[in-house]
Order: structure tokens, then sequence, then C-alpha cells
């Protein structure tokens, strides 16, 4: 994954509040086999009004975007983190995530950013014109206009992102406590894969 | 060596523990890994992207289900049939190729073997009691009816399995669910879960495991477990379980995966320890009396949804809670039901017997009992059964219950997911009904505008001879 420490650029003033994990990613689009692409179905029956926010020229491409509370609700889809990414989004500001969500954006490498409802009000007034900043160092948001925002990120999260690591890549750096487990499951608990028929 | 007295839970969750981080979460060992066509083709990609290769293939078993057609899959020369929707055909193309190319053990559409990842893994005792099992599915609950600890994974997670092996969690709190007493006759585990999740609500069990205790699943048969625990995600509860004891020992030995010889009994010398300790306390408890339990139905879009078969349709306004008043009032226009109306008047045109939970043999025995001797009722426009497994389907036309399903007019499939979630062409049209014998009966799940109704195989099989929602009692002698 690639390393986090600063996302900064356009931010889609988007807003909305509960916008489910099927807003974001339509079912249909789940019977891909790729991660890439889905940007094309994100927001997608949104985006069937010409006059939407995510296809405006000045939003395409935007590395932010700015939720309303309890954004990607539903469905555990990972899909929906897949959109966002395809669609270029870095990180996303909201009151409030759904677990499962934020979870998924994470383990994608995109940064959640919770913050009161009227600092996020009052990035929505900014993004409209003007582009917004965020350091994961510092765990600031600022704008053009001296505003400053501090939040919130679990540590452990937070080093994972600064470092562009991914979970498999942490835990693949315990292979010695694995294979001590597998080791000890193969004497103690010897059944559990052998004489199955599944040994290799 | 534990000297406080553990729950079963804590007891499986011990045994795999391969360190505590700082964080508060554990890595744990995964013992099995099941993989379908759906979740998995991203992972698979992640590995290839990544130059990563499989720690363990021998402990992960794929088999496509989710987009199988349930029709023939073979021509009159034997032949594989073309899957007609491009995207169903691509992914299970994704799984065919990945599987042999990371070394995992593949089942492919047309083996005997093929079927449902929830109905496979413990029919071919890949499944095992006291073992962690994962799959990219929410309702991998299920093989805690055998006793092991078994739950769903986001596609993340089974890359990191194939890849480590291992899981990060942090331990779940417990919930014991205590149903003493008996089921009287027409009342299934079906019926008993339902009622379950209407006490608890689908919230009831978020964050804990759930342990499903008393005599009443001591008495219940192995499949009835797997039904009851299959649900235990509709609760909230990401994994439920059953103490294994000497059914499940014998409802595992000599099938293919099972332990044999000496290590059986090395096996079973541990597995008769997987019991919550006397003295073990758990976090949340509940009690229900399983006299007090009526075949049941669902009436809205949610599984807590539920009433009693001889009941109503409730008012929104009966609820306290004023977001559960809007969902209901939600629920009722788009299930298009009147407040106050008799569940058991209420006119269907579909029948799904099938899905994870409801399609082993004793649900196929029990629906054909009531189908026996009988017919549809015309208004039913579609109706299948849908058999768990390809070995299901073989032994239910060994025992004949094909034919009793087709002499009622209903039709009999190839094994798959189906209308469970109508991935595949097996979809209810949209504004119509369908007596369902899964486990959602979310907004669309079963095709968009589809309205479901969840019952146990006896009562879809009622609802399918009279054409309404049935109190299956009335049709037996
Ligand atoms: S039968 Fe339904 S619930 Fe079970 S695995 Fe298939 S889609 Fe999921």
């Amino acid at each position: 994954m690639e390393p986090v420490s600063e996302v900064s650029g356009r931010a889609i003033p988007f807003g909305r509040k509960n916008i489910d994990t099927d807003i974001i990613i339509p079912a249909h689009w789940l019977k891909t086999i790729s991660r890439e692409g889905l940007g094309r179905g994100a927001f997608q029956a949104l985006r069937e009004d010409p006059a939407n926010i995510f296809d405006q020229e000045e939003f395409k491409g935007a590395p932010i975007l700015i939720a309303g509370d309890n954004f990607g609700c539903g469905s555990s889809r990972e899909h929906a983190a897949w959109a966002l990414l395809d669609m270029g989004i870095k990180a996303v500001i909201a009151p409030s995530f759904s677990d499962i969500f934020s979870g998924n954006a994470f383990k994608n490498g995109i940064l959640t950013v919770v913050l009161p409802q009227e600092q996020v009000d009052r990035l929505l007034e900014v993004a409209r014109t003007d582009p917004i900043n965020i350091d994961l160092t510092t765990q600031t948001v600022t704008t053009p206009f001296q505003d400053r925002f501090a939040f919130e990120i679990d540590p452990f999260r937070k080093h994972c992102l600064l470092n562009g690591l991914d979970e498999v890549g942490l835990t693949l750096s315990r292979d010695e406590a694995i294979a001590g487990y597998e080791t000890m499951q193969a004497a103690q608990m010897p059944w559990f894969a052998k004489g199955t028929g599944l040994a290799a | 060596m534990a000297s406080r007295p553990r729950t079963l839970y804590e007891k499986i969750w011990d045994a795999h523990v391969v360190e505590d981080r700082d964080d508060g979460t554990s890595i744990l060992y995964i013992d099995r890994h099941l993989v379908h066509e759906v979740t998995s083709p991203q992972a698979f990609e992640a590995l290839r992207l990544s130059g990563r290769k499989v720690r363990r293939p021998e402990l992960t078993l794929a088999v496509p289900d989710h987009n199988l057609p349930t029709t023939p899959r073979l021509d009159s020369a034997g032949h594989r049939l073309p899957i007609a929707d491009p995207e169903s055909a691509q992914q299970l193309a994704a799984l065919e190729r990945n599987a042999p190319e990371f070394g995992i053990r593949y089942i492919s559409a047309t083996d005997a073997q093929q079927g449902i990842v929830h109905v496979v893994g413990p029919e071919q005792a890949f499944s095992l009691p006291g073992a962690t099992i994962v799959c990219g599915d929410s309702h991998t609950a299920c093989h805690g009816g055998i006793g092991a600890l078994a739950f769903g994974i986001g596609t993340s997670e089974v890359e990191h399995v194939l890849a480590t092996q291992t899981l990060l969690l942090k331990q779940s709190k417990t919930m014991e669910i205590v149903v003493d007493g008996d089921l009287t006759p027409g009342v299934t585990p079906k019926d008993l879960i339902l009622h379950i999740i209407g006490v608890i609500g689908t919230a009831g069990g978020t964050g804990h495991v759930i342990e499903y205790r008393g005599k009443v699943f001591e008495e219940m048969s192995i499949e009835g477990r797997l039904t009851v625990c299959n649900m235990s995600i509709e609760g909230g509860a990401r994994a439920g379980l059953i103490a294994p004891d000497e059914k499940t020992f014998a409802y595992l030995k000599g099938r293919p995966y099972a332990p044999k010889g000496s290590d059986w009994d090395e096996a079973l010398a541990w597995w008769k320890t997987l019991h919550s300790d006397k003295g073990a306390t758990f976090d949340k408890s509940v009690r229900i009396n399983a006299a007090d339990i009526q075949p049941t139905v669902t009436w809205g879009t949610s599984p807590e949804d539920v009433v009693p078969i001889g009941g109503v349709v409730p008012a929104p306004e009966s609820f306290s809670d004023p977001s559960k008043q809007d969902a209901a009032r939600a629920s009722l226009d788009y299930m298009g039901l009147e407040p106050g109306q008799k569940l058991a008047e209420v006119e269907v045109q579909n029948i799904f017997i099938g899905s994870c939970t409801n399609s082993r043999i004793e649900d196929l025995r029990a629906a054909a009992a009531v189908l026996k001797g009988r017919k549809k009722a015309n208004n039913v426009k579609w109706a299948i059964v849908v058999p768990g497994s390809g070995l299901v389907k073989r032994q239910a036309e060994e025992e004949g219950l094909d034919k009793i399903f087709i002499e009622a007019g209903l039709e009999w499939r190839e094994p798959g997911c189906s209308a469970c979630l109508g991935m595949n062409p097996d979809k209810v049209p949209a504004g119509e009904r369908c007596v369902s014998t899964s486990n959602r009966n979310f907004v669309g799940r079963q095709g968009p505008g589809s309205r479901t109704h969840l019952v146990s195989p006896a009562m879809a099989a009622a609802a399918a001879v009279t054409g309404h929602l049935t109190d299956v009692r009335e049709l037996m002698e």
C-alpha cells in the first residue's frame, strides 16, 4: 500500500447523511472480479442526475470526500472502499462512519476523518471553492482560511497508514510466531491437518 | 493451565491464539477456510499483485455456489453447458483458474460434492468441532452447529487468511441463549431461531458470540443445529455455536475429511472437553421456553419481524421505539400488508425451499412429508426445491423425495444458493410474494421488488399446497 501522510486538494462537498454501501456501489457491481474499474459504478444512482456533484468538472479526481453522519452503513461489501479508491478518493471526512466501512477503508489505505458536525459544515462550505488539507502526522485538517481542526485516530491505524503497511504484510512479519503455533498444533493436535486427507 | 471456568468460545479461542498484541487484538490461527466465487477474486488478485503465496493451501476448500444456475449443468452428451450471464460466468471462471494456480482443492460445478459452502463443509467433515472456520460469507456461523468457531469475513480478510492462515481479531463477548422444555409437533429448529431473533432483535447479539444451550439443543439433530447457528448473524452475532456431543461425533465419523484411526481417537478426546465449564459466566444471558414457540413466519423486511402463524400483522404504533415504527411502516408498505391482517390469509405466488439454512436432507424430508400425495395450489406459479449439495440431491432421489416434489408440481433443481439471493437466474418477480426457507427477507433480496416471508421447510410446503401462508399443523395427521 502507498504510505499516506498528507492528503490535499479539492474535496467533494457531498454532505449527505446515512449513505449506505448500496448507494456507494450498487449490488450488481458485486459481480466483478477485480478491485479496479468500480469508480464507474460509484454513486451510480445519484450520478444519473446530470447536475450531480461527482461529475462536475472541478471535482473530478478530487482526493477528498466530505460526507454526512453514518457514512458507509448497510452491507459489509468492501467494494464500497474499492469504488471510492478507483474514483481517486484517498480520504473521507464525516461526523461518523459505520464500523465496517471505516475498517474496510483503512484496509485499503483510505483515511477516514471524524469531525464534529459544525466543523464538517464549515468544510462543506470551503470545499465549494477551495482546496482542503489533511495532515495525518499532526492529525489536523486545515483550509486556506486559517481553519484548523484536530481529529483523533487509532495509533495503530495511523502507524500503518503513515508507513504504507498493510495488515497482511504486518502479520507476515510475525512469521516466526505463526510457524511456532503450527509446530505446536502439529504435535498436539496433529489430526487437524494430518490424517484428514488434507495434509499436502 | 487455566483454572478459571471457561465458556466453549473461550476454550476454542484460547486454543488458537498465536500471539496477543498490544492494541488488544490477537493473531488467531485459522484451521479451515472455505472459498466461493463471489468474495474471493479480489483476494487472489491482491496475492498475485503482491507476489504472495497461499500459506497452507491444504486448509482451504473452494466450491462455487452463489452464481450457478440450478438448471441442468450438463447436456445429454455429458458436456458442460455454458452459463448465460457473462458476469456470473466470469466469476466462476476466475475461481476455476485461481484454485489450481494457488494449489487449492476445488470442487467443480459438475462434481457430485458441489453445493453451498455451508452445506459442503460439515457434509465433508472439512468443518470439525473446535476448529476455527472462516469464509467470505456472513452465514459461516452455520458451522457452529458442529461445535466450531465459525464466522464470516470480508475480502481483505480472505486475502489475509490465504497469505497468513491467521486473522487479527478482538475477542468477542459471550452470550448464552438457553432454551429448555420441548418443541411441540410442527415446530422446527427454523421456527426456534426465527423466534429467538424476534426476542433478541437483529442487534441483540452484536459484539457477542452466541452459545445455544439447553435441552432443546441437546436433543436436536446436527442438521437442526446447523440451521439454528446459521442465522446467528441475523441476531447480530458474528458466530453462534453448540457444544459438540455424541451426536456430533457420530455425524462426522467416516466422512471424507474426518480424522481416521488413532487421529480420530485423539481428536475425540479433545472434542469431549469442548463445552462451557460449570460456573463459566456469559456477558449476556437469554432464557426461552420451547413450549411457547409456534410455527413462525416473518411479516416485514427484517428477520426480527416475526409472528406466530396464527397471529396478525402488527400495527407500526405497537412498537415503542419511534425508529422501529418508521421501519415497520416502510416494511408494510414494501410488503403490501395491512396492520391487523391475518398472516394465514396472505396469498403467495412463489415457494423457495433451499439455502444454507434449510436445504439438507432432513429439511427436504420435512417438506416432502407435507407434500406427499398433495398438489400445489393453482395460484402458486413458481415453486422450486434446491438441494444444498449434490450429495443431498442424490440422497433425496434415493429416498424418492424428488418424485414427491415433482408430483406435487414443484421443480427439482441442481444445488446452489439460488433464490436465496438471486445472483443466478432464480429470482422472485417484483411485487410478488415468496415463501422462503432462506435466512434474509431484506428489501430486494430475492430479486428487485420481491416480498419474502421466511419460514421452515414444512411451512413452505404447507403454503405451496394451500396457496397462502398456512399453519402446517393443520395439514399434519
Ligand atoms: S444460501 Fe444464501 S445465505 Fe447461504 S451462502 Fe448462499 S447466498 Fe449466502
